[in-house]
């Protein structure tokens, strides 16, 4: 790998990315009153971080970040969901090079284009990659592991929809714009 | 607010003597082996060593007894959930049935979902034992090391390392940031609307993604003043280098590795089918 | 003839993402084994001009560079910031974000690690630097385990680690308590004697710096270099009033006393000072101005009872505290890191269940009560305002706990715009927090806790890391807050804040509570001073030095002089 695609901030932007993503796996789950099923906070961080440091950072906090997760949390890593991770992290950071978050620059148009990105990659991920590995490796029934893939596909396909949507208009807010601001009497 | 979680314990072993090196290699092909084969003598034969491997470690169960609780009751789930969704998988399988117990609709227990459950349980039950040995013995500084030696670029080793350095640090920002958002009156546990919800975690997740973006700028010219990244190849403190033992152990993973893929496809299948 | 080591000829700077030039004009020449203190307010370019001497300008903040900055000889512009780092040691302020190791001694390697450097001389070198700094038994901690001045030791140790000349430290008592701050100026003070490395500290805490020697003071403000005058030469003249750097206290008290301070008298420290030609003066001055003592109504707000509390039966992290806080009281509760400040404030708050006592608002036991609820009697605001802010506008981050209480939009509006004028923001009430200053985005989280309408809130180090015109806009801007009827908890380890702002104080140790009286007292007791890692204030020992009977007695009037001088 050389050192153009892994500057010294993208390297600070994993471990940091990966520290983040694992503290929201474990603390930032929501219950949707599904039972069994979750919002998942860190996969709305992970799309954000993934559209300002670009697919490898996606990818590596993907990976890194949910293996570490399942190794302190649950004692083994499960590897067919470690690399939807990480394949959702890297699709995103591909496919949104030309939404320019960074310079504050998240319109209507962006917002339609992140979305569909993520519909796609997220399908990608958790209804064909995450359970075509699990009967792979472990051998699964292929019905229990496609409606798991779906549950947890949907419900990421939600989080990053609503909360990941608002997190990149948020964060392009405070990018510094030109304009006056006045005092208001 | 302290959460269990699994880290290092210092002790002295066979196995903590081993490099980090040696015990990654050793566990990622020990991981491959369990998840290509289904042959069950293998898996009888590697759950056994698992144990005694583990025993040999010398770390007390109650270290990791919590994980290992949820570990199994993670398998029990799971293994209902496998019987309701399929309970003929194990009839697919190695094509034959042997009805044990007719329950209701088409749901019979046969020989061959037990054989097959058994197997997959068998699966998560050889490799667990050596996870949580390597996440116990291996010291956090030297497992960085070890990636970069099994050649792992050292930029991404040193991300890891980063990780776990700041994984306390964020978890401690995360506290603090949801306590002063929850005086103010988020509630995430109560009942409503999803996208209400989510529109509230935004309160707890902007704070927090701002930190770490400002974190970011300061450790990237924090590492940048003290020279990351200017060379090709970097040394470390924590590694250790190999000894005996190490390619010993090394040794007889790769034996047992090539071993096993040559029982296990010496018929042409991945499963050992004891039905016919 | 001195040797050159920095040269600066008429250099400027300008970052890309900024409409005008950060430092422009700037001469300066540091020479061979030099110790020299760079002050200047906030925003003035000192630290800009320390990123030009370590290389993070222009590599790391690209930007324009005209004229010349030269080290050893070597234009900077032409090098990298590797070959700069080599040359140029530096300790960050802010000692979790640059301490990146998982232990000590891998953190003080860092910079031999990265030069590829064999292990058996990483350990050589790791502990010849280690035992320089005295961290040599905690080699194998983790950064969790050490305090704040340990980090800093640990960081300073890696930065010498391959031999640098030149040791540049960015505000280096910014995140430090009193005593640790005067151990590490110390310590400083300890290596340059021992190396005569070239030193250069940028600060703004000047009475600090000044605990140790400093061959020469270069004040900066608003991108110039405004003196570069000697310590002694420096405080004889108006330079620090007018750019807004507080002078030591006792100078301060010689200034009110009506005396001159000339070079002659060598005001660079207490030890040097000449104080024989004033002291008549000083007394002269004690006598004339009293103190009216106030009378603090007795209206007890919050009272605790026996307070208990530990994540584990055997590990008690409070022990039996009780105090009580009076309506109308602006208090401060100090003690060192890791005393149980912060625990009691949760506790207070409801973060965290107390395992035995009770707490009691205006009478009524807060222990049945949720968060949430207490959010409605006791504010609590974080240290960094971004730890708390998370909407876009103003408005909208004022009004956010109203929302999630359900209240009406009508309501929301009276209420966020009663709050954003008490807190001096109405004006702003559309801007978006983003172009905010620190201090302003201060009150806009007070603003946030103040509108859901507690009378008590509580502040974990309200100013931390600021300078003396930020630390004095904060404060008055509390002070005038207490005025209209709230009750003030700070938590803090600034001496200046508590003994100028605060009326009374309760030290924690070891998650007790050690003493709880007037600070002036409480600055006064050695045993106290000791266990709460504080350090005396200056006054007492200029009190001491001009023979004053009662150095207590003076430290009182010299604050109430001093408050109503600024007219508080």
């Amino acid at each position: 790998m050389n050192s153009k695609v892994l500057s010294i901030k993208t390297v600070v932007a994993i471990g940091i990315g990966a520290a983040v993503f694992i503290i929201l796996s474990r603390f930032g789950s929501i219950p949707t009153g599904i039972p069994n099923t979750n919002v998942e906070t860190s996969y709305a961080f992970l799309a954000l971080m993934s559209l300002l440091y670009g697919p490898v950072a996606g990818l590596l906090i993907g990976l890194i970040g949910h293996t570490i997760k399942d190794a302190v949390f649950y004692g083994a890593p499960w590897f067919s969901w470690i690399i939807a991770s990480g394949v959702v992290g890297l699709l995103i950071g591909l496919a949104a090079s030309r939404i320019k978050l960074r310079d504050g620059k998240f319109g209507i148009k962006a917002i339609i284009s992140f979305n569909i990105i993520q519909v796609i990659t997220n399908s990608i991920a958790w209804f064909l990659i995450a359970p075509t590995l699990d009967i792979f490796i472990y051998a699964e029934p292929a019905n229990k592991v496609y409606i798991q893939g779906l549950v947890a596909g949907a419900a990421n396909i939600v989080t990053v929809g609503v909360l990941g949507t608002l997190l990149a208009i948020a964060y392009a807010k405070t990018r510094p714009k030109k304009g006056s601001l006045t005092r208001e009497l | 607010m302290n959460h269990k979680i699994l880290s290092y314990i210092h002790q002295e072993s066979p196995i903590h003597r081993l490099t980090g090196a040696a015990k990654l290699i050793g566990f990622i092909l020990w991981s491959l082996i369990a998840m290509i084969t289904y042959d069950t003598r293998i898996l009888v034969v590697m759950f056994i060593l698992g144990i005694m491997i583990f025993l040999s470690s010398k770390v007390e169960f109650r270290y990791i007894s919590f994980v290992f609780y949820i570990f199994l009751l993670f398998l029990f789930i799971n293994n209902i959930a496998i019987f309701l969704f399929e309970p003929m998988q194990g009839v697919e399988m190695y094509h034959t049935k042997h009805e044990i117990l007719h329950i209701i609709g088409h749901y019979t227990l046969t020989a061959e979902q037990l054989f097959y459950q058994f197997n997959l349980t068998l699966k998560y039950l050889t490799i667990i034992p050596l996870a949580l040995l390597f996440m116990v013995t291996t010291h956090p500084s030297e497992f960085a090391a070890s990636l970069n030696k099994i050649g792992v670029s050292y930029r991404i080793a040193y991300a890891v390392a980063l990780a776990l350095r700041y994984i306390p640090d964020i978890q401690r920002d995360y506290q603090n940031i949801s306590l002063a958002q929850q005086a103010r009156g988020i509630d995430l546990s109560k009942k409503q609307k999803l996208t209400k919800k989510l529109r509230y975690a935004s309160s707890i997740l902007m704070p927090l993604i701002f930190l770490s973006l400002n974190r970011i700028e300061t450790i990237s010219a924090a590492i940048e003043l003290r020279g990351f990244g200017s060379q090709k190849r970097r040394s470390w403190y924590h590694e250790r280098p190999f000894t005996k033992e190490d390619y010993l152990a090394i040794m007889l993973i790769i034996l047992l590795f090539v071993f096993s893929m040559i029982i296990t496809f010496l018929d042409g299948n991945r499963f050992y089918n004891p039905f016919r | 003839m001195r040797k050159p080591v920095i040269e600066f000829t008429n250099f400027s700077f300008h970052y890309r993402t900024q409409s005008s030039p950060t430092l422009s004009g700037i001469n300066l020449t540091i020479y061979e084994g030099e110790k020299i203190l760079i002050i200047g307010p906030s925003g003035s370019g000192k630290s800009t001009l320390g990123h030009c001497i370590n290389g993070l300008v222009p590599f790391f903040y690209p930007g324009e560079i005209s004229g010349s900055l030269k080290i050893f000889g070597k234009e900077t512009k032409k090098e990298s910031i590797f070959k700069l780092s080599s040359m140029v040691g530096t300790v960050l302020q802010d000692p979790d974000a640059q301490f990146i190791g998982l232990t000590a001694a891998e953190d003080i390697a860092f910079k031999l690690e990265n030069q590829f450097v064999p292990q058996e001389e990483l350990f050589e070198s790791v502990n010849r630097v280690a035992d320089l700094v005295d961290m040599k038994e905690h080699l194998e901690s983790t950064p969790q385990d050490l305090s704040g001045g340990q980090k800093q030791r640990v960081t300073l140790a890696g930065s010498m680690i391959d031999d640098v000349n030149i040791l540049l430290f960015d505000e280096p008592l910014a995140n430090l308590d009193p005593a640790t701050g005067k151990i590490a100026i110390e310590l400083i003070d300890r290596i340059h004697k021992q190396t005569g490395k070239t030193t250069i500290i940028i600060e703004h805490r000047l009475e600090d710096v000044l605990h140790g020697e400093v061959d020469r003071i270069v004040i900066i403000d608003e991108g110039c270099i405004l003196a570069d005058l000697t310590p002694n030469e420096l405080l004889s003249s108006n330079l620090l009033i007018d750019t807004g750097i507080r002078e030591p206290l006792y100078l301060t008290a010689l200034r009110y006393a009506g005396c001159t301070i000339t070079p002659m008298l060598k005001p660079k420290s207490l030890k040097t000072l000449n104080i024989e030609v004033n002291k008549t003066k000083l007394h002269a001055w004690y006598e004339s101005v009293g103190y009216a003592e106030k009378k603090q109504k007795n209206d007890v707000l919050l009272e605790l009872k026996n307070i208990h509390f530990g994540y584990s039966k055997t590990k008690e992290i409070i022990k039996d505290v009780s105090f009580k806080i009076n309506k109308g009281e602006l208090l401060s509760l100090i003690g060192k890191n890791g005393a149980g400040k912060s625990t009691l404030a949760k506790l207070i708050c409801g973060f965290y269940l107390p395992t035995a006592g009770e707490i009691l608002y205006e009478g009524e036991n807060l222990i049945e009560q949720s968060i949430k609820e207490r959010g409605d009697h006791i504010g609590f605001v974080l240290q960094n305002p971004n730890q708390m802010i998370s909407q876009n506008f103003i408005f909208d981050e004022v009004a956010l706990g109203l929302k999630f209480r359900g209240v009406a939009d009508k309501e929301i509006k009276d209420k966020v715009f009663h709050a954003l004028k008490i807190c001096g923001l109405y004006e702003l009430r559309n801007w978006p927090i983003s172009a905010l200053s620190f201090g302003q985005k201060k009150r806009v989280t007070i603003a946030s806790v103040l509108v859901l309408g507690p009378k008590l809130i509580l502040l974990d180090e309200p100013t931390a890391g600021q300078d003396y015109k930020h630390y004095n806009e904060i404060m008055e801007f509390l002070w005038n807050l207490n005025q209209q009827g709230i009750t003030i908890i700070m938590i803090t380890h600034d001496m200046h804040l508590m003994l100028e702002y605060t009326n009374r104080a309760i030290v924690i140790s070891e998650g007790q509570k050690i003493r709880e009286d007037e600070p002036a007292n409480i600055l006064a007791d050695e045993d106290v001073i000791r266990l709460a890692n504080l350090k005396e204030t200056s006054l007492y020992q200029l009190a001491n030095k001009a023979d004053f009977f009662d150095q207590r007695d003076f430290v009182k009037r010299f604050i109430h002089f001093d408050r109503r001088t600024r007219q508080l």
